[in-house]
């Protein structure tokens, strides 16, 4: 049963600033946080000192086991001057910075803090492809990884699931993928800034010029469905079905309501923020939905008296293709099993009705793990701001956004909703 | 650091408490089956009982399970094992001090009107892995670019600390066995602690079992020459020596947190939570002073600012000692001795459990053990017993406890997050 | 605002120098407090004016230890209960302290070690797995 919820004081973001996402050698985590802090105190348009920053809380998946480091949250709070302040760290797989956001929503609604700064962090990319897969595979229910699944596995049982209940099929799924990588090319954050077109011709012509058989794809979805550029993962997940490793770091700024005016004349308020959690698939009644996204999107529902109608954009979760079909659903965007219509009507399209990852989603602008949850609210941001350059949605009186941002396998799920007034 | 004073929106009490034999589980024993242990105990403790429906959300401190037990994302699979799902379950870590910090979120998520019922809790899994790879997991929670490339491990960094205290203040090699006495001394009172022994009691086990296997007696005047012996007692890094080191083990841990103005439904005796406080702290080499541990000063402060009580109120602790030379370092720190006079007190008694300031009636991280995620509410489950008269034979007579502190570190002093404690 | 520029204050550039046998502090250019290792903002003063200066590698030691029980990485160097090593912390001449291995003490007699020993920086090279890597050590002198 859930209860009605209320929080003791408002809150409001002032800032929001992310690293570009992506594979980096010569990069660490300290120095990937470093830009996107600074790119947040520069988003703050009447700026900010940082000492009144009272506290961070800090979104981290396993930079233990990826770089063999644990404590980050001194660690970043060193970094950006903010000892002694309390820094903590939150940890949910994949919703781990969504859940410092979460966190410290709390922090300023209790009266605690005025101002906190949230965000997250990850660098995956310096350990092999088994090794992160093994990582990954961490965020699953043991049984799962007893037998034999691997994170794209279980998204590609779900995806069979899917498929039977509803009649849809793998073309479904490239429609979410062109739809994304469409979004990206104009995203110059994203890991791939580039739609599916662009990198077809990119492909003819390195072929063209070292003189080897030209590809001939006529379209987007034959490309998808060639397996030499589009290999099997873990079927129906084929590449261009699942997101990449990645590193980044993101961050955003957050403070008491009355406060907000000092720092900015477009805050964007919290007004919804939820949060559930999920069992593993053989628990679960029914693949074809996640359970703790239900929970979420009810709690944020009710907190801020918004229906899903009333969400204009939203990023979601699209860790694997297959779960933004689902997401859709879950958050009552469309009905159960009407989900992939809805893609490929365009209705989810950047000039659609519900434009859905505009950023390019966690396909296209990559997937640091602790970096993800404030990165997708970053994009909310900037387009309730009118900030997001070439990639605005053309809604008039755009003013409600959310954030989905899924953890592991369905354990965790948290939903935020942001208003700008 | 410009100290803002702290209030809440909302005051909370400990309803509930229950914590797991700390300990080496066989491998199969997994962190949620010792939760469940512990969760059980809580559900018993709580005066008009609890189910697990009313519980509105999950805190879960725990440190690597991602690396002792190759599984991360626990909160949803240990709020699994106590139908917590589908309510939200977030795990938090600051090395050491994961479930005190966890603690204290639960606290400020109740206090902003989200939550009216919290469970919170701490486990930790290290015997799945040999020593050597369990001293590199703790041991990157120290600084990566310049601590761990010195070759630095957590005994390495407080022994640092020791040397330096005792080049400071005269401390001995003494001083620290006194702490571990005492602390193996309450720990035999303590079923749940790993080491359910006394030195004492130790020395008689270990004279017992040589003279089983054929080999001479060995005899040790008293405590001090036991430790003193390198066949017993070997040096991990000098000065900490094995007895000075708090244990790898299992073990999980719960109380249930509650709106004060619900208190009552639950039991005639809560206990309120009066003041919290956290800071976080430079790596050994950016301290001013490396005999204190400045985080710990600045988090005391702001739970005593909170709670409205100076460090004399306080009436019994419990301190992270997860090396004998921590505790010294926490006594001095928390303001109960000064710098320099903890180990005066030590000699003299005054932390035993019928000193004047009881301190690690438990045993301690060294005799309970410190399973690293399940030691901050770990110290909160002891506070819950003593203050409620609950604590068996290790229950503290004769004095009025009314007012306790429990104390968590992360790392060597990165974290600290200090709690205040009222039973009114 | 962290300055940025060149990566130049990141913790790859502090192992960078260490291959060169170079232990290099970040000075700041507004109140003249040197940070070890190189870091973008000054932990005294908040200021992102940094610049990079070397450090002369002499010190005195001000705290250690003697381990005994080590991670696999020094276990793999061969020390163990029977060949311990000793870890401290070094305050070199310019007043910035930094860990480093220490050598040339008497590790069998750890009690023996004094703080106010002299020190100075030396370099080790050592290959872990399949990277080489410069560790920063002082020698007693």
């Amino acid at each position: 049963m859930q209860k009605r919820r209320k929080l003791g004081r408002g809150v409001a973001v002032v800032g929001a600033g992310m690293s570009k996402f992506g594979m980096y050698k010569d990069k660490d985590s300290k120095y990937l946080f470093a830009e996107a802090f600074n790119e947040m105190l520069s988003s703050v348009d009447k700026g900010v000192d940082p000492n009144d920053i009272d506290a961070l809380y800090l979104g981290n998946f396993t930079n233990d086991f990826f770089i063999n480091q644990g404590h980050w949250g001194p660690i970043i709070s060193d970094l950006i001057g903010l000892t002694p302040k309390p820094s903590t760290r939150t940890e949910g797989a994949c919703a781990a910075s969504a859940l410092a956001f979460r966190e410290g929503v709390f922090a300023i609604a209790s009266g605690f803090y005025d101002m906190v700064l949230v965000g997250g962090v990850e660098e995956m990319s310096k350990r092999s492809t088994e090794e992160v897969a093994e990582g990954l595979a961490m965020a699953a229910i043991p049984y799962e990884k007893r037998v034999g699944f691997t994170f794209p596995g279980v998204f590609g049982a779900t995806a069979t699931a899917y498929f039977a209940k509803y009649g849809a099929t793998r073309e479904h799924l490239m429609n979410v993928t062109i739809k994304s990588h469409n979004n990206a090319r104009f995203n110059p954050k994203a890991q791939f800034n580039a739609s599916i077109r662009d990198i077809m011709d990119q492909r003819i012509k390195r072929c063209k010029e070292r003189g080897e058989p030209v590809p001939a794809w006529r379209d987007e979805k034959e490309f998808l469905r060639d397996i030499a550029a589009n290999p099997v993962v873990a079927w129906p997940m084929h590449l261009y079905d699942c997101c990449p490793i990645s590193d980044g770091a993101s961050c955003m700024l957050l403070v008491a309501e009355e406060m907000a005016k000092n720092f900015t004349d477009n805050p964007l308020y919290v007004v919804g923020i939820g949060q559930g959690s999920g069992k593993g698939m053989h628990a679960k009644d029914e693949l074809t939905y996640f359970e703790a996204t239900r929970y979420a999107a009810k709690e944020a529902y009710e907190l801020s008296g918004l229906k899903p109608e009333d969400i204009q954009i939203a990023e979601v979760h699209d860790c694997f293709s297959i779960a933004e079909l689902i997401h859709i659903e879950d958050l009552g965007f469309f009905k159960p099993g009407e989900g992939y219509k809805a893609v490929e009507e365009g209705l989810t399209r950047l000039d659609g009705p519900k434009p859905i990852n505009t950023s390019g989603g966690l396909k296209c602008k990559g997937h640091p793990v602790g970096a993800t949850g404030t990165g997708q609210l970053l994009e909310i941001w900037k387009q309730l701001r009118g900030e997001a350059g070439e990639r605005q949605v053309p809604i008039k009186d755009l003013r409600i956004g959310a954030a989905h941002n899924l953890g592991g396998t369905g354990g965790t799920c948290t939903f935020t909703i942001l208003e700008k007034r | 650091m410009v100290h803002k004073k702290r209030k809440l929106g909302r005051d909370v009490a400990v309803v509930g408490a229950g914590i797991s034999k700390f300990g080496v589980h066989p491998r199969e024993v997994r962190t949620t089956d010792l939760f469940v242990e512990a969760f059980t105990e809580l559900k018993a403790s709580v005066d008009k009982g609890i189910q697990a429906e009313d519980i509105d959300a999950f805190y879960l401190g725990n440190l690597s399970s991602d690396i002792f037990e190759k599984q991360i994302h626990i909160a949803p699979a240990t709020a699994n094992s106590v139908g917590l799902i589908p309510k939200p379950a977030v795990r938090f870590e600051d090395a050491c001090a994961a479930s005190g910090v966890a603690f204290r979120e639960a606290i400020i998520a109740i206090a902003s009107g989200i939550y009216d019922i919290v469970l919170v809790g701490g486990t930790e899994k290290m015997t799945n892995l040999p020593t050597p790879e369990v001293t590199e997991t703790l041991a990157i929670n120290s600084d990566p670019i310049i601590e761990f490339p010195a070759g630095f491990t957590f005994p390495g960094l407080y022994a640092t600390i020791a040397t330096a205290h005792m080049a400071k203040y005269g401390t001995t090699v003494e001083d620290f066995m006194r702490v571990g006495i005492k602390n193996h001394n309450n720990g035999g009172l303590n079923p749940k602690a790993h080491f359910n022994s006394s030195i004492k009691d130790i020395m008689k086990r270990r004279a017992a079992s040589a003279v089983e296997k054929g080999l001479p007696e060995p005899h040790w005047a008293d405590e001090m020459e036991f430790l003193h012996d390198p066949g017993q007692n070997a040096v991990v890094a000098w000065p900490m020596r094995l007895f000075d080191c708090s244990t790898i083990c299992d073990g999980a841990s719960c109380v249930l947190l509650v709106a004060q103005d619900i208190a009552k439904n639950f039991t005639d005796a809560p206990v309120s939570v009066i003041g919290t406080g956290q800071a976080s702290g430079y790596p050994l080499s950016e301290r001013d002073d490396m005999t204190s541990i400045k985080a710990s000063k600045e988090a005391a402060q702001e739970a005593y600012e909170m709670a409205g009580v100076g460090p004399a109120d306080i009436k019994i602790a419990e301190v992270h000692d997860c090396f004998t030379i921590a505790e010294i370092l926490a006594m001095e720190d928390l303001g109960f001795f000064k710098p320099g006079e903890a180990v005066k007190a030590i000699r003299d008694g005054a932390t035993a459990l019928d000193g004047a300031l009881p301190i690690n009636t438990d045993g301690g991280l060294k005799a309970k053990g410190h399973p690293i995620g399940a030691s901050g509410v770990g110290m909160i489950v002891e506070i819950f017993k003593q203050l409620r008269g609950e604590a068996g034979p290790r229950q503290v007579k004769g004095k009025d406890l009314s007012i306790a502190l429990t104390h968590n570190v992360g790392a060597h002093g990165t974290t600290v997050v200090v709690h205040v404690f009222e039973r009114r | 605002m962290i300055s940025m520029a060149e990566n130049e204050f990141s913790s790859s550039v502090h192992n960078r120098f260490l291959a060169e046998k170079k232990l290099m502090g970040a000075k700041c250019k507004r109140c003249g407090a040197i940070s070890l290792p190189l870091r973008p903002i000054c932990p005294k003063c908040n200021a992102s004016e940094m610049e990079v200066v070397e450090m002369n590698g002499r010190g005195k030691l001000v705290a250690y230890t003697v381990i005994s029980v080590g991670p696999p990485m020094m276990i793999e160097e061969g020390f163990d209960r029977e060949h311990p090593y000793c870890s401290g912390i070094v305050e070199l001449e310019e007043g910035v302290r930094i860990p480093g291995r220490i050598v040339g003490v008497n590790v069998a007699k750890p009690d023996q070690i004094k703080i106010g020993t002299p020190v100075t920086v030396e370099y080790q090279e050592r290959v872990h797995g399949e990277e080489k890597r410069t560790f920063l050590a002082f020698r007693a002198v």
